[in-house]
């Protein structure tokens, strides 16, 4: 225990002469340089430099992703890239609610280099609460909605047996790609599933909204579910393309035996390569999201590093904000593109 | 339209020597941005609709609405980085990241067009 102390006494207090941390100023008291000031052969103060170089790798990452998802999406067979299954005013206002904070962050910056600490703060602090509105209709209502939303792929050669849900032949004269899924709420898993819990739970939801009770069958290997407004009417013309306003879910109900089933999940990640890049673009745009949350949240509190920085380097906190308004500029920029793709094309 | 802010001018590498003069100037010139800054905020909202919008119009095929939509961000990808990214007036040093950047993002993309174009017979696989 000594030992430990003697040692971290020596790198802590006397940190210049560690030969690491004299080059980690973070560490220490030493003065970074160009916090302010421009350095002579970039003409940028350095975090600006530090910041690009970061988005530039940004790039790269969702790139990958991007391209993982265009890759995906081309690959698909006809009738397994889903559309229509997300909540597009949900999205829309979601999309402008990012808009708006990127318009507060720049003012917010602006307000500091005119020096108008007031200002500062109230723009911060709409930033913040837009992330946070952001973050929380994300979690708790965008996803768990999907997450108790249900989907079964039926297989090819038993489709015509659910053709009243499916509607090939209204989709094949309308010269659209055909439908295998059957969609909704899941009212009865067939015996040792993983989704008999939640099966149950909707069940006795439908029973107390509709007051049915047949919706559980006594066969253990049948699927059982309260369809969505496309299944309940394939032939429907209004339903061949998405709607903007989520459609009610119908009171019908599809009894799908499990032999004829390829495959069937919640709306997760292990549902489809749709949902696989749904979750994963926008669980890291989210995570992004926080980052940035945090970042501001530091920026906008009475701390050393943050607001406290005004009294003594203005400048420096104008610049800091700068460089964290970049990063979430740059995170609303990915969702310009995440938001078409996924809820719109 | 907003861009050209006082740290693109080519006096910059002599702030340190005149900072105070140069942040009083600055000042004056953001101010002068802040509309701008309305502006392009109230542009993407619009988009925004628009985007929507479109979506929801027969372009003739699924591709075509794609291109459409990715026409209009892009559109508001640029207005986010020239204006509110200030990479309008942005030094130099900057944009050569940008323009390596975009050259391996191409490459990236690229190679997801050789997975679909298949040059190598047979390597192409369906999947959902």
């Amino acid at each position: 225990m000594a030992l430990l102390r003697l040692a971290s006494s020596r790198i802590f207090k006397s940190p210049m002469s560690n030969p690491i941390l004299k080059y980690l100023p973070f560490f220490t008291d030493a003065e970074v340089p160009h916090t302010v000031a421009a350095r002579p052969d970039t003409g940028l103060y350095s975090a600006k430099l530090g910041i690009w170089l970061f988005l530039a790798s940004e790039v790269m990452l969702f790139g990958g992703l991007f391209s993982a998802y265009i890759f995906l999406r081309i690959g698909a067979e006809p009738g397994y890239w889903p559309s229509g299954l997300l909540n597009v005013p949900v999205g829309t206002m979601n999309t402008a609610i990012l808009i708006v904070s990127s318009i507060t962050v720049v003012m917010a910056w602006a307000a500091l280099k005119m020096r108008q600490l007031g200002k500062y703060k109230f723009y911060m602090a709409i930033t913040i609460l837009c992330g946070l509105i952001f973050l929380t209709v994300k979690l708790s209502y965008e996803w768990p909605a999907k997450f108790n939303h249900f989907g079964v792929f039926i297989k090819k050669d038993a489709a015509s047996k659910y053709e009243e849900f499916l509607g090939n032949k209204h989709l094949e004269e309308a010269g659209q790609s055909p439908r295998w899924e059957i969609t909704g709420h899941l009212l009865d898993a067939p015996k040792g599933s993983s989704y008999e819990h939640q099966a149950q739970h909707n069940a006795e939801h439908f029973a107390h909204e509709t007051g049915r009770h047949d919706a559980v069958t006594p066969a253990e290997d049948d699927y059982v579910i309260q369809l969505d407004a496309v299944n309940a009417n394939p032939t429907d013309k209004t339903n061949d393309r998405p709607h903007f306003w989520p459609v009610p879910m119908s009171n019908k109900i599809a009894v799908i035996s499990a032999k004829d089933v390829e495959s069937a999940s919640v709306f997760a990640p292990r549902h489809s390569t749709y949902f696989a890049t749904y979750f994963l673009i926008t669980g890291l745009h989210g995570l992004h999201v926080l980052g940035g949350i945090l970042v501001f949240l530091y920026l906008w509190l009475p701390v050393k590093g943050g607001v406290n920085l005004y009294k003594t380097n203005p400048e420096h906190l104008a610049n800091r904000v700068e460089i964290a308004g970049l990063f979430w500029h740059f995170v609303d920029l990915v969702w310009i593109f995440v938001f078409p793709i996924f809820y719109l094309l | 339209m907003a861009g050209s802010h006082s740290h693109s001018t080519p006096d910059q590498t002599h702030a340190s020597t005149n900072a105070a003069d140069h942040a009083a100037a600055e000042a004056a010139d953001i101010a002068s941005h802040i509309g701008a800054y309305v502006k392009v905020g109230v542009a993407l909202l619009v988009l925004t609709g628009i985007t929507v919008g479109l979506s929801y119009v027969d372009f003739g095929s699924r591709s075509m609405n794609i291109v459409v939509g990715m026409i209009v961000a892009s559109i508001k990808a640029g207005l986010v980085a020239a204006i509110f990214m200030h990479l309008k007036g942005e030094k130099i040093t900057i944009w050569r990241f940008l323009w390596m950047t975009t050259i391996f993002a191409i490459g990236l993309f690229f190679l997801t067009y050789l997975a679909h174009s298949d040059p190598i017979s047979g390597t192409t696989h369906s999947t959902h």
